[in-house]
């Protein structure tokens, strides 16, 4: 089913002000209501190799998969959208390629990447993340953060020991519990969401949010939400000016209008005359 | 790593570097910052040490804690905070040259390993929470014990070298500054910590020196004192009207039949067309779709309203 009528998307990704490298790598399908965000770590190139593996492999695998196995079907085991279950077969994939070139050349030993990806189907947006890249949603002017971040000071903040206002003067901002490629396997965080007419999602490495506050990410949203990739580079201009000490990646999603699954052959025949 | 310097009425007696994870301070011979003197409480104060963060804790002294002369329970410690205790001053310094020079290398992205148990993102009851982070948090100062050199040692031994060089400090208790949890046994696997950065990479050739990325931007944003620009509507229903241009971003115009935007930036005001078939007029010339600076005194028409954009001296 193509949403392109349905969603808009943008992106943006930079190598900031102080890095000699970009290791975030992005890649968006908007027929396919696709968006992949991955912030690669490692030394040399390895970051972005990582990072770009798992783009590549993922955008790959999830186009075809989409077309065999309709993600919008409930999952008989679970109850969960099939969406779920595919995004966790296709981040499994990921880091099973990431961590066997890691292990199997020495220049990419111990590379690794973050990662979040959405798919967006029958009115819904399934997310999956890993490590510190997240996933936030502007809905009614409200911003809300959806994932959680795998970081030891989301742990900290979520055991009490500190506030996010701490957080923000953290020295230890770059620590994340869990990554793609690092271990033999990984648990992606899978959650999924109903989506309304007008929602706006924003998918960011860390080098957006550890530079530019929440508050100015939303007035970014509301303000240009009808010029998307004005949005997506102005808030890329925003972490810059604030001194862009990480590579910068954004992707931004607004749903125009529902898009309901077309179900049933009528839904399909009808689908496929528009 | 971060020190304290202890010292009385401006004479510097000690430096401290917090190699520990639990750095205590008191009276009595066991801490181990001992200030023989009996303003100080027998067991007066703990630092708690996670990588490069510090906490201070004041523990029930009698006579109290202040940090930069407010008297503190708990506090995050920040490069240079003065800690008092009785006459004595404890000033905390981050080492702030090691950071200064190499910004990037020190904000790489690493990673922690942490049990699934600790990762886990269900809610937990109240009282477990507490005992599970200290258990993750110990770990990872477990972490920080590997031998940097073993780290460089590359390969498929990478791993196992690691894991074995962190065994020992993450197996070890670790003094939990709350009581014990039920789930200090459940999570029981050592994390390495897999160093990624640069200069732990295998070295054929040495690693990019930050030097050769563009010069860091190190002044605050929006700190220095920029005057403020200012939108005068000069003609139609709202003429007079002023609008200050206080915020990141403002918007002009009419949602849906013209609209720019108005940043403001380190080095001055840009406006940029955000929606509508017409770009917005600025001293008579019309704007394409990059940002265009802005000037003071130039005048703006957009959406059939003319504006005057000026600085107001801060």
């Amino acid at each position: 089913m193509d949403l392109s009528k349905s969603i808009e998307m943008a992106s943006a990704t930079h190598t900031g002000m102080v890095r000699a490298h970009n290791e975030d790598s992005i890649g968006t399908d908007v027929n396919v209501g696709l968006a992949v965000l991955a912030d690669g770590m490692g030394g040399y190139n390895a970051g972005e190799v990582a990072s770009g593996i798992a783009v590549a492999l993922i955008s790959k695998e999830m186009r075809e998969t989409v077309l065999r196995i309709p993600p919008y079907e409930t999952d008989g085991e679970n109850g969960e959208m099939m969406a779920a279950r595919i995004l966790r077969t296709v981040t499994a994939k990921a880091n099973a390629s990431i961590y066997q070139a890691a292990n199997s050349q020495p220049q990419y030993a111990g590379m690794g990447t973050t990662l979040v990806v959405a798919l967006l189907c029958d009115d819904r947006i399934c997310v999956a993340h890993i490590g510190d890249s997240r996933l936030y949603r502007l809905r009614d002017g409200g911003l809300a953060q959806l994932t959680r971040d795998h970081s030891l000071l989301q742990e900290q903040i979520d055991s009490g020991m500190i506030t996010k206002e701490m957080a923000r003067r953290s020295q230890n901002k770059n620590l994340v519990t869990r990554a793609v490629g690092i271990e033999p396997e990984v648990e992606a965080d899978v959650s999924t969401f109903e989506v309304k007419e007008g929602d706006m999602f924003l998918l960011c490495s860390d080098g957006l949010n550890d530079m530019v506050e929440d508050e100015d990410i939303h007035l970014t949203l509301t303000s240009l939400c009808s010029n998307l990739s004005l949005a997506a580079t102005q808030l890329v201009q925003m972490a810059n000016d604030n001194g862009g000490r990480d590579n910068i990646s954004v992707i931004l999603i607004r749903v125009k209008k529902p898009f309901p699954a077309e179900r049933g052959w009528i839904g399909r025949l009808k689908a496929w005359f528009r | 790593m971060a020190k304290l310097t202890l010292s009385l009425d401006g004479m510097v007696i000690r430096e401290y570097p917090l190699t520990k994870e639990r750095t205590t301070i008191g009276r009595k011979p066991h801490n181990d910052i001992v200030i023989d003197n009996l303003a100080i409480s027998g067991e007066h104060a703990m630092i708690m040490t996670i990588l490069n963060d510090s906490f201070l804790e004041d523990l029930g002294s009698t006579n109290g804690t202040l940090v930069n002369g407010q008297p503190i329970k708990k506090h995050f410690l920040q490069n240079n905070d003065v800690v008092e205790l009785g006459k004595y001053k404890l000033k905390y310094a981050t080492e702030a040259t090691a950071a200064q020079a190499s910004p990037a290398d020190f904000e790489k992205t690493m990673v922690l390993r942490a049990p699934p148990a600790s990762a886990k993102p269900e809610p937990r009851p109240e009282a477990s929470r507490i005992g599970e982070t200290t258990t993750s948090v110990g770990k990872a100062f477990g972490d920080t014990v590997v031998n940097p050199e073993m780290m460089q040692t590359h390969g498929p031994g990478l791993r196992e070298a690691a894991r074995q060089a962190t065994a020992g400090p993450s197996a070890a208790p670790v003094a939990a500054p709350q009581p014990a949890a039920p789930a200090l046994g459940t999570a029981t696997s050592p994390v390495p910590m897999h160093h990624a950065s640069p200069s732990q990479a295998p070295a054929p050739a040495p690693a990019p020196a930050p030097a050769a990325a563009p010069a860091p931007v190190v002044s605050p944003p929006m700190g220095s004192p920029q005057p403020l620009g200012t939108i005068q509507i000069l003609s139609g229903p709202s003429a007079g009207k002023e609008l200050p241009l206080s915020k990141p971003l403002t918007t002009l115009g009419k949602p849906g039949v013209q609209v720019a935007v108005i940043a403001k930036r380190p080095q001055g005001y840009f406006i940029t067309h955000v929606e509508g078939a017409t770009f917005p007029v600025v001293n008579g010339k019309q704007l394409d779709a990059q940002a265009h600076p802005l000037n003071d005194h130039d005048v703006i028409e957009l959406a059939g309203v003319k504006m005057e954009f000026y600085l107001k001296p801060a």
